[in-house]
């Protein structure tokens, strides 16, 4: 069963979910993604992490390309490289916006997850509670700033930046129902070629964040690209921890009724 | 021993954000809420067994503490002039906005029971906000475990069933404290009561959280997600916690007809939930920086 976070979100006669496809296999590492993502830099400061001196996702980097540089698995010889661009996966169940207290991180039609500039307060709440370090705090504006999937382009009928600037067809954007499918189909190909490391990475509804809105074809594990192995939305404990919380409360105040109860003598 | 569990990571560099809260800021919340909603429990239960010099000191402790805790909150906002958005929406699903409704109920309460038993103005009502107070003090000394642990953070998020124990008991303890430094012995029964409560809870569920977060598995080999609440000065810290509550209980106990020694407790129990809070934000930290606190336990989730 597959949820539908647009509906449940309370949007009517919504659009298709619409997501990203993130075939690492044919990434080449070019950052035009990246490019179109980035506040500019000024000045140059480099990182010693291959070619990625962007280091990680942030507040003013809505694409972050990494590089691995590996030795060849046999027969080849040499270096394997492994280039990843990687975004908001737009969870499904999204601890962003179960925790965000203004409403300011909300569910649009499209099933993706937005932070409108305007409302948010900075309290920085989301930040810890993405369980793949995406979303982040801007210094300048003291507001929390992701990848929006184009919200912008995607109203105006275009397809995300980063997408449309892809030479090679790694960041793919669509109805996330078809490409699930071309994924599916890819990954199959890949391991009929002897790719035996490709494997898919947040196309599972069932998986701990409910599948993302953007997946991903990795070609190791994916800890090596720094993506956490087996994310789990924090809220699905939440039940647990009010139940804790409540009995702490309780036990506090029966404290306080029991002090209370003996009249001074 | 056995060797650490081998993971894989993107040249060391962390999985998750760490939290953008500063220290001072939000350590400093969780300390100064606890202690504001443990006083409002400790003045309505004074009020009522007729301590009255206890329950002034109380009320008075509770808006003073609940002042700098919202101060300190609305200081760690990126944006503090709009601190007022917390209250657009309510939502259940973040312990951050049902945090802000309760200060919204909590705060005016503390303060018009501090303000009328200080004026003598409008007792009747004086005491109603009294009992108000005292009546959500317990969510705000605790929710704020809900708050750290609904994150990502390795070693907050693992300790979910514990922390909200560590919470109470370390805010009862505080602001059992704070009466016995305030009142002379003969007057402070129910703060002592409170304070080797507090104390005690906190002493237990404390041993707990680190006896669950040290058997995560895949890191059971080493001390796993406890690590960062017993390495470097956050461990020296939470050491130094634990005496001073364990030596604040015994004087809570011992010091019945000596003031000095009342006193004396209070302030021990006082340092010790600053340090627990401290300690505790400073441990999670710790465990946000380094992938392995959030590789390792992935990889071998049961």
């Amino acid at each position: 069963m597959t949820i539908d976070p647009a509906a449940r979100a309370g949007h009517v006669d919504h659009p298709p979910r619409m997501g990203f496809f993130t075939d690492t296999s044919v990434c080449i590492g070019c950052k035009a993604c990246k490019e179109w993502n980035a506040v500019p830099e000024d000045g140059i400061s480099l990182s010693g992490m291959s070619y990625d001196n962007t280091v990680a996702l942030g507040a003013s980097t809505w694409r972050h390309v990494a590089f691995i540089e590996q030795p060849a698995r046999p027969p080849a010889e040499g270096v394997r490289w492994l280039m990843s661009s990687d975004v908001c996966k737009h969870c499904t169940e999204s601890a962003c916006l179960d925790v965000c207290p203004t409403g300011a991180l909300f569910r649009t039609e499209f099933g993706t997850v937005v932070v409108q500039d305007d409302v948010c307060n900075g309290c920085g709440y989301c930040v810890p509670a993405c369980p793949f370090g995406v979303i982040a705090r801007r210094e300048e504006d003291g507001g929390a700033h992701k990848c929006t999937l184009c919200y912008d382009r995607l109203g105006a009928g275009l397809e995300p930046a980063c997408a449309k600037a892809c030479p090679t067809q790694s960041i793919q954007f669509g109805p996330l129902d078809e490409l699930r499918e071309r994924a599916r189909l890819r990954v199959e190909d890949l391991r009929e070629a002897g790719q035996d490391s490709a494997r898919l990475y947040l196309d599972d509804p069932a998986d701990g964040i409910g599948g993302g809105g953007a997946f991903f074809l990795l070609l190791d594990e994916p800890e090596v690209y720094g993506l956490p192995p087996d994310p789990v939305v924090t809220t699905r404990d939440l039940p647990g921890m009010w139940k804790h919380v409540a009995i702490a409360a309780a036990g506090l105040a029966g404290a306080a009724v029991a002090l209370g109860l003996g009249r001074r003598r | 021993m056995v060797p650490d569990a081998e993971f894989t990571s993107y040249y060391g560099r962390p999985v998750i954000k760490e939290p953008v809260w500063q220290a001072p800021d939000v350590a400093g919340y969780l300390f100064f809420g606890g202690l504001a909603g443990a006083s409002s429990v400790l003045a309505a239960s004074a009020q009522l067994s007729g301590h009255r010099e206890l329950a002034r000191a109380a009320k008075v402790s509770a808006l003073g503490a609940i002042s700098l805790s919202a101060a300190a909150l609305i200081h760690d906002l990126g944006r503090p002039a709009r601190f007022t958005n917390m209250l657009r929406v309510f939502k259940p699903s973040s312990p951050m906005s049902v945090g802000s409704w309760l200060l919204t109920g909590y705060g005016p309460a503390a303060g018009a029971a501090a303000v009328s038993e200080v004026t003598g103005i409008l007792p009747a009502a004086g005491t109603a906000a009294t009992l108000g107070a005292g009546l959500i003090g317990p969510a705000i000394a605790t929710y704020t475990a809900a708050l750290i642990c609904d994150t990502a953070v390795p070693s907050w998020h693992a300790g979910y069933r514990e922390m909200p124990y560590v919470f109470a008991g370390s805010a009862a303890g505080a602001a059992g404290g704070l009466g016995l430094l305030a009142t002379a012995p003969g007057a402070a029964e129910p703060a002592r009561k409170l304070a080797v409560l507090g104390a005690g809870v906190e002493l237990v569920a404390k041993r707990l959280l680190i006896r669950r977060l040290a058997a995560t598995p895949g890191l059971a080999s080493s001390r796993g997600l406890a690590e960062p609440y017993e390495q470097g000065r956050t461990g020296a810290m939470l050491r130094l916690a634990e005496a001073l509550t364990a030596g604040g209980l015994a004087g809570a106990v011992l010091g019945r007809r000596s003031r000095a020694l009342s006193a004396l407790s209070g302030a021990s129990l006082l340092a010790a939930s600053v340090l627990t809070r401290f300690g505790i934000f400073e441990a999670g930290m710790a465990s946000a920086r380094d992938p392995k606190y959030t590789i390792v336990p992935q990889r071998h989730r049961p």
